[in-house]
């Protein structure tokens, strides 16, 4: 294990401590890389009765998280935590928190791992640390998987020398010693706070000390339902995001952005006009727009209005939607198995551009001197951030401190850092600190968006079984350069896939699996690069891809003479996943007589080691304005830290669902989406939820697996197939209703 | 400029100010009042949400001379001291908050909402239009209730 250092850490409450206190940073572990994640998934375990058993897909081998947690091993343990003299534990999370809950669980961790209070842990996003190479990425759902282990360890080795800092003060064998509620307690009675031993345990010399994480048998806090620990900050609004923080000298800055999607200035007409308007400060062209800054945002918004600018064109300005359906369909790839020989069913499907829109929109605060410069965003890939930043505004990358901020929402979203880059391009060109916000309009226009898809299906069937099974995504390049291609780079040798695979491919197919004994099962992915602003999305490729074959299975079965759930059942590979899908149906009362106009749909998913089934029942009696009125799911995550986390995230992965299955997509229109505000682009109201919605996590069994993402591609299938029944169509484009009802704002 | 006093959180302000300049921006970047925050600016996913004279109103559009001489409430000036508001204790014990940004204008809206309608039906809690983009409207409308049964 590693030793301890001795530091004076500088908390965010700005008070810097002085004093000694037991500080660890866990260096080069001896231990070996997490292999029991790298074995097939149940494969084979339980042989379903009908189905013919397919071989496994490379995701079913090693999914994009085993790759993330394989690329960050070296580094993994590099955790930094301390035990404070008033016998407080602070941990630095090299992940970012954006509401999926992720300091909460790693608390529960420390805490449980610790015998000490949750309220007496303290959990602080870690700045960019470059030496974590390629550790500091949040996304894959990978948070929990990938620091279960070496959180559990790095704190059991304070435990481990606090309780040694008390064997030697009372000269009593460690072994005699407990630890309780943040204290060491010894055989008599006696009792030692943690804050009274750290300094010791500071400087002891342990050379021999081993230690071992409690068994999970023995877990109290882990596992039960538990509050957020930023719960109250929320609720009071004294949790402080970005732009709520009083960074000396930031001024509020805006800036104008350009009629298309990558147009770049011309020029500037008015610029003497819009620099004496009231409150403005300053004004400069940058790579990106005209960037304004004013006393309040008030003003900079006023006066990035006001501009009168010259553009050039940019990068898709003739591009529009038919255009781009046109070259998707041409793009998929042909089928192998022709449909004459056997029974088959053919489908094809297609589904819009999605905004991310979270609802803090992109900022940042840059404040860059000659020498130096400091970055506060909420960064999902932190190092990469801080790498191009430093290159982009010419300093040493060991000159840049980037600050990793609690965010208002990501969902994909905040793995890029461009407000951040942006933030720190104007901060240079104004030599002044910037307080950078992006107007709504702009976020949902010039942010990124889930690329638009089509998808092509071809299953073939004989004798109750499913022979084939064909799937050909052609998708609008997702762009994944925020330090995944060097992670792909350096696992390629271990990655189940083979040949000269693009980085898109290799995460689609170490994400992407059928979970059904289909018999040969090929999916493959053709992607058509356009220069627009594209990103990851809350589950990447499964939402679409799984989502239609969800609705594929709904169509299969009603060819093959048999019931949805009874169908799934049957050609499920294994009995963990007939577990979920079998809950839902009992809790949910699948078959259950609906009225005329409601229908019940269900979908199931399996990805990153753990697997959902979601039921759903719709009232569509005006199919132009459905409402899922009731939702139950079922989710097995192999091992949950925080049910009540979980929920939340199964939660927002449902209404995910509602609203792209539905209603909410973005129109491009010659080279810029036309969806400005959510008056536009129609995420899920109140009056859009369920009123009806019961969350079922199934025992821990295993190790964690992923969870964040997990919950939207059930649910869409779910969703779709209650709409098509209560409706008697087959939806085959998304979101079903997609009018453009709006008048969309000025470019 | 024009100068207005009004009451935020029950401390009078007096504020520098354009007439037509929105009360968001005087209470973030004049006053350092950083509970309400932006979503859209023009009145749409209500993420502002505070009360004017006890009524929710969205702060992106109202014109700080609107606000002179009233009593402006953010989420910050709903507890009392240390004991929260009835809404704040129900939003903590049915743990709805995820990202957390667009929760002080729906714990806003749902006081407003409580003080005309103590016990409102599904059907009055769908009018609350604040977009949440984590998806928590149903735990929203679990704690409305649950905040509606302590009032």
């Amino acid at each position: 294990m590693g030793s301890p250092t001795k530091s004076a850490a500088e908390h965010d409450d700005g008070a810097v401590g002085r004093r000694r206190f037991l500080t660890f940073l866990v260096a080069a572990p001896t231990l070996t890389l997490a292999t029991t994640n790298l074995a097939p998934d149940g494969i084979g375990t339980a042989a379903a009765e009908a189905g013919v058993p397919g071989l496994p897909q490379p995701a079913d081998i090693m999914d994009l998280g085993d790759v993330l947690i394989l690329a960050g091993t070296p580094t993994a343990h590099l955790l930094v935590l301390e035990v404070t003299e008033d016998g407080e534990a602070h941990f630095e999370l090299p992940r970012a928190e954006v509401g999926q809950g992720i300091t909460t669980a790693v608390a529960m961790l420390v805490a449980e791992e610790l015998d000490l209070p949750l309220s007496k842990v303290r959990v602080r996003l870690a700045d960019a640390r470059p030496e974590l190479l390629m550790n500091q990425l949040t996304g894959g759902s990978n948070t929990i998987r990938s620091v279960y282990g070496p959180v559990r360890r790095t704190a059991a080795a304070a435990r481990a020398r606090l309780v040694a800092a008390a064997s030697t003060r009372w000269d009593l064998s460690p072994d005699r010693l407990v630890t309780r509620d943040g204290a060491v307690v010894a055989p008599d009675g006696r009792t030692a706070s943690y804050g009274s031993l750290t300094g010791l345990a500071a400087t002891l010399p342990l050379p021999g000390l081993t230690v071992k994480p409690k068994p999970e048998s023995e877990h109290t806090l882990v596992g039960t339902p538990t509050s957020r620990i930023d719960a109250r900050a929320m609720v009071t609004g004294t949790m402080r995001y970005t732009l709520d923080l009083d960074v000396a000298g930031a001024k509020p800055t805006m800036v104008r952005r350009p009629p298309t999607i990558n147009g770049t200035v011309r020029s500037v007409n008015n610029e003497t006009a819009v620099r004496a308007m009231p409150g403005v400060i300053d004004l400069a062209v940058v790579p990106t727009g005209v960037a304004v800054m004013a006393e309040t945002f008030g003003q900079a918004l006023d006066a990035k209005d006001a501009l009168d600018v010259s553009w050039n064109d940019g990068t898709v300005d003739a591009l529009s939607d038919a255009d781009i359906r046109k070259r998707l369909r041409a793009a998929a790839l042909p089928f192998v198995v022709p449909p004459l020989l056997t029974r088959h069913v053919d489908a094809e499907f297609d589904f819009a551009f999605v905004s991310h829109a979270p609802l803090e929109t992109n900022s940042a605060i840059a404040d860059v001197r000659d020498d130096r410069a400091e970055i506060w965003a909420g960064l999902k890939s932190a190092i990469v951030a801080k790498q191009t930043i430093a290159a982009a505004i010419g300093l040493p990358e060991d000159r840049v401190t980037v600050h990793v901020r609690q965010s208002g929402g990501s969902f994909g979203r905040r793995l890029f850092f461009d407000g951040a880059l942006e933030a720190a391009q104007i901060s240079k060109a104004m030599a002044r600190p910037v307080k950078l916000m992006w107007s709504r309009i702009d976020d949902m226009r010039h942010g990124r968006a889930r690329p638009a898809t089509h998808h092509k299906i071809r299953a073939t069937y004989a004798l109750g079984q499913v022979l084939t099974y064909e799937h050909r995504v052609a998708a609008v390049e997702t762009d994944f350069r925020h330090g995944l291609g060097e992670i792909l780079t350096a696992t390629a040798a271990r990655l189940p896939v083979a040949g000269n695979l693009s980085f898109a491919q290799t995460v689609f197919l170490t994400t992407v699996k059928v979970p059904y004994d289909f018999g040969v099962v090929t999916e493959l992915l053709n992607e058509v690069p356009l220069k627009m602003h594209t990103a990851s999305w809350r589950s990447v490729y499964s939402a679409n891809t799984r989502g239609a074959e969800e609705i594929l299975v709904d169509e299969l079965a009603k060819r093959m003479g048999k019931d949805p759930v009874a169908f799934r059942r049957a050609f499920l590979k294994t009995d963990r996943q007939r577990r979920v899908l079998d809950k839902v149906a009992a809790a949910g009362n699948w078959g259950r007589t609906m009225p005329a106009g409601f229908a019940q749909g269900v979908g199931f998913h399996d990805e990153y080691k753990s697997c959902t089934a979601c039921l759903v029942e719709i009232d569509a009696r005006d199919p132009g304005k459905p409402r899922v009125v009731r939702a139950v799911i079922a989710a097995d995550v192999g091992r949950p830290i925080n049910p009540r986390g979980l929920e939340a995230q199964l939660l927002g992965g449902l209404t995910d669902a509602i609203s792209t299955t539905l209603r909410a997509g973005l129109h491009i229109d010659r080279g810029l989406p036309l969806e400005g505000s959510y008056s536009q682009f129609h995420y899920a109201r109140q009056k859009d939820s369920p009123t009806d919605v019961r969350i079922f996590i199934m025992p821990a069994d295993g190790e964690p697996g992923g969870a964040g993402e997990l919950g939207v591609p059930a649910a869409v299938g779910a969703i779709a197939n209650a709409y098509a029944r209560a409706t008697g169509t087959s939806p085959r484009s998304f979101p079903i209703n997609f009018d453009v009802d709006f008048t969309p704002f000025p470019r | 400029m024009p100068t207005y006093t009004f009451a935020v959180n029950g401390k009078t302000v007096t504020v520098d100010a354009p007439a037509d300049m929105p009360l968001l921006w005087v209470l973030r970047d004049k006053l350092g009042v950083t509970g309400p925050k932006y979503g859209c600016g023009i009145d749409v996913c209500k993420a502002c949400t505070s009360h004017l004279d006890g009524e929710a109103v969205n702060p992106c559009v109202v014109p700080v001379s609107e606000a002179a001489g009233r009593k402006v409430t953010t989420i910050e000036g709903l507890a009392d001291g240390d004991t929260l508001h009835p809404v704040q204790e129900a939003w903590l014990e049915e743990d709805v908050a995820q990202c957390g940004y667009c929760q002080p204008g729906q714990i806003m809206a749902a006081v407003a909402l409580l003080r005309k309608n103590k016990n409102p039906t599904d059907a009055e809690i769908d009018a609350i239009q604040n977009v949440c983009r984590c998806g928590t409207y149903f735990r929203i409308r679990e704690a409305i209730k649950r905040a509606a049964a302590k009032m």
